[in-house]
């Protein structure tokens, strides 16, 4: 089992540990839901070195992403990031990734640790057939990653590693900042949790500096580390996909409500004539949300039957209380045959130690948080 | 520390005697390994069951664990206050948030039930 690096620094805030892709990563501190509440609130800290950088670099790295990808590698500026996958053939997720583009002919890859060694062969594979004309390199161990999310995130972010970090926009990233201590981070406001915020990555030996400059700098304001526990609740309520658990190899982006990420004129990659005629013929299965309106909690491997197409039915692939809504909620894969998707407000059910509770399908997310005054 | 007012089964419940009746509850080890309680399901009151059976579950944000009743009888009584306030299962798992009380099918304890003692030195080891 691996460490992060910030290991020591984890026991030191109390944290209970737990196996994840590999790594002995903490999964809470003070509790699950004091942590998710500081999120929605406050800000919370998060160490998520376990996920991957690869680099991609050289004259034909644009043109190597963009046949391996679904997104418009090719729409991205310096500086700015993008929501994609790795496919199979079948237009299946192998992974979901962040893409940043660092210039034209450097690029940087965050992926799941779990097929980061799968994403890896990939690329490499690829980059063979190019001829030297594109470099890959796994920087994952060489690199720590620390999320700060949450309302008051900005201002500690841009306290610690420069006011520039606050006028960043969403999906935007800075590098090559002016103070020295911190000129090797990347700073990009994205995140994992539905709130604003900030995921900073580190050169692992600078990570520990970082770590505690961020939680003194935060004290006052209310952070706390949070671990994957609040993590996972914080995503399942704003209604993101949890790779190798919502979306895996027998889930498209069609299905899973992410045909955002598949640019259909940008020309060919893996697993696009796959979901051309998935597009052409219609979803069989479809990723759906579900609140649970009895009492009770749906959770992962139960199965979701909707009341009036007791036919439409499938596992629940994510399922938990959901803290800020005070009631759980969940999403399934549903296997609704020609039928289609089932509208919202459909009523469903799920059964529970034998008993049977009432849900109801909603639309994803199930939490958007409140808009910024302008 | 560890009550020493009652008995305890190697799954970390509790059971406290007195006049034929037994009321169950977690242990302060046992809310600590769930987390956060949020949902606590209870069986109906007059349902009777055997040793061993399982009589309800404790929902936590990151897992269930089924209850398990360690001696045979029927539910006097359920813990009502769990319904809006499932956290007294960790803020106070030996006292209010214990979770059903039954009338015994037999008088005394079953003979595999620990002592405060006997428990604690479980959990040391």
């Amino acid at each position: 089992m691996q460490r992060t690096v910030l290991y020591e620094r984890h026991v030191e805030s109390g944290a209970r540990f737990g196996p994840f892709a590999g790594y002995e990563m903490p999964i809470q501190y003070e509790g699950v839901l004091a942590e998710h509440r500081a999120v929605r609130e406050r800000a919370g800290m998060f160490d998520v070195s376990h996920m991957g950088e690869i680099r991609v670099r050289g004259p034909r790295a644009l043109a190597l992403l963009q046949g391996l990808t679904p997104n418009d590698v090719g729409a991205l500026h310096p500086f700015r990031a993008q929501y994609s996958a790795l496919l199979s053939e079948r237009g299946t997720f192998i992974d979901d990734l962040l893409v940043y583009c660092l210039d034209p002919e450097d690029y940087l890859l965050v992926v799941n640790a779990a097929s980061r060694g799968r994403d890896l062969e990939l690329l490499e594979t690829a980059a063979v057939a190019e001829d030297g004309g594109v470099r890959v390199d796994d920087q994952s161990d060489e690199t720590a990653l620390i999320a700060v999310q949450g309302p008051r995130a900005a201002e500690i972010v841009a306290d610690v590693v420069g006011a520039a970090a606050a006028d960043l926009r969403y999906y935007s990233f800075l590098r090559d900042l002016p103070a020295e201590d911190h000129a090797r981070h990347l700073v990009s406001r994205t995140g994992y949790t539905g709130e604003d915020g900030f995921e900073i990555y580190t050169p692992a030996e600078r990570a520990e500096d970082l770590w505690a400059e961020l939680l003194e700098r935060g004290r006052d304001v209310g952070l706390v580390p949070a671990g994957l526990g609040a993590r996972d609740t914080l995503r399942l309520e704003a209604g993101m996909m949890l790779c190798g658990q919502d979306i895996d190899e027998e889930t498209t982006p069609l299905e899973a409500g992410l045909s955002w990420i598949v640019k259909w004129k940008k020309g060919d990659f893996v697993g696009r004539d796959a979901l051309a005629r998935q597009r052409e013929d219609g979803c069989r299965h479809r990723l759906v949300g579900f609140e649970v309106e009895g009492r009770g909690i749906a959770r992962h491997g139960h199965r979701l039957t909707l009341r009036d197409a007791p036919d439409c039915a499938g596992p629940v692939t994510s399922g938990a209380f959901a803290p800020t809504l005070g009631r759980a909620v969940g999403i399934a894969r549903l296997d609704c045959g020609d039928g289609g998707p089932p509208a919202s407000g459909s009523a469903a059910s799920v059964t529970v130690r034998g008993r049977e509770i009432d849900c109801r399908i909603v639309k994803l997310p199930f939490y958007r948080r409140p808009k910024q005054g302008a | 520390m560890i009550p020493d007012d009652r008995l305890y089964t190697a799954q970390h419940e509790w059971l406290k005697l007195e006049d034929g009746e037994a009321v169950l509850g977690i242990t302060d080890f046992a809310q600590q390994e769930l987390g956060d309680v949020v949902f606590v399901e209870l069986p109906a009151p007059g349902q009777e069951f055997a040793a061993g059976s399982e009589v309800g579950a404790i929902e936590s944000v990151k897992a269930v664990a089924e209850i398990y009743t360690p001696v045979a009888g029927s539910i006097e009584a359920v813990n009502d206050g769990l319904e809006d306030a499932p956290e007294l299962v960790n803020e106070d798992p030996y006292g209010e948030g214990w979770l059903v009380r039954m009338r015994l099918d037999e008088e005394g304890p079953p003979d595999d039930l620990m002592t405060a003692a006997a428990y604690e030195a479980q959990l040391a080891s």
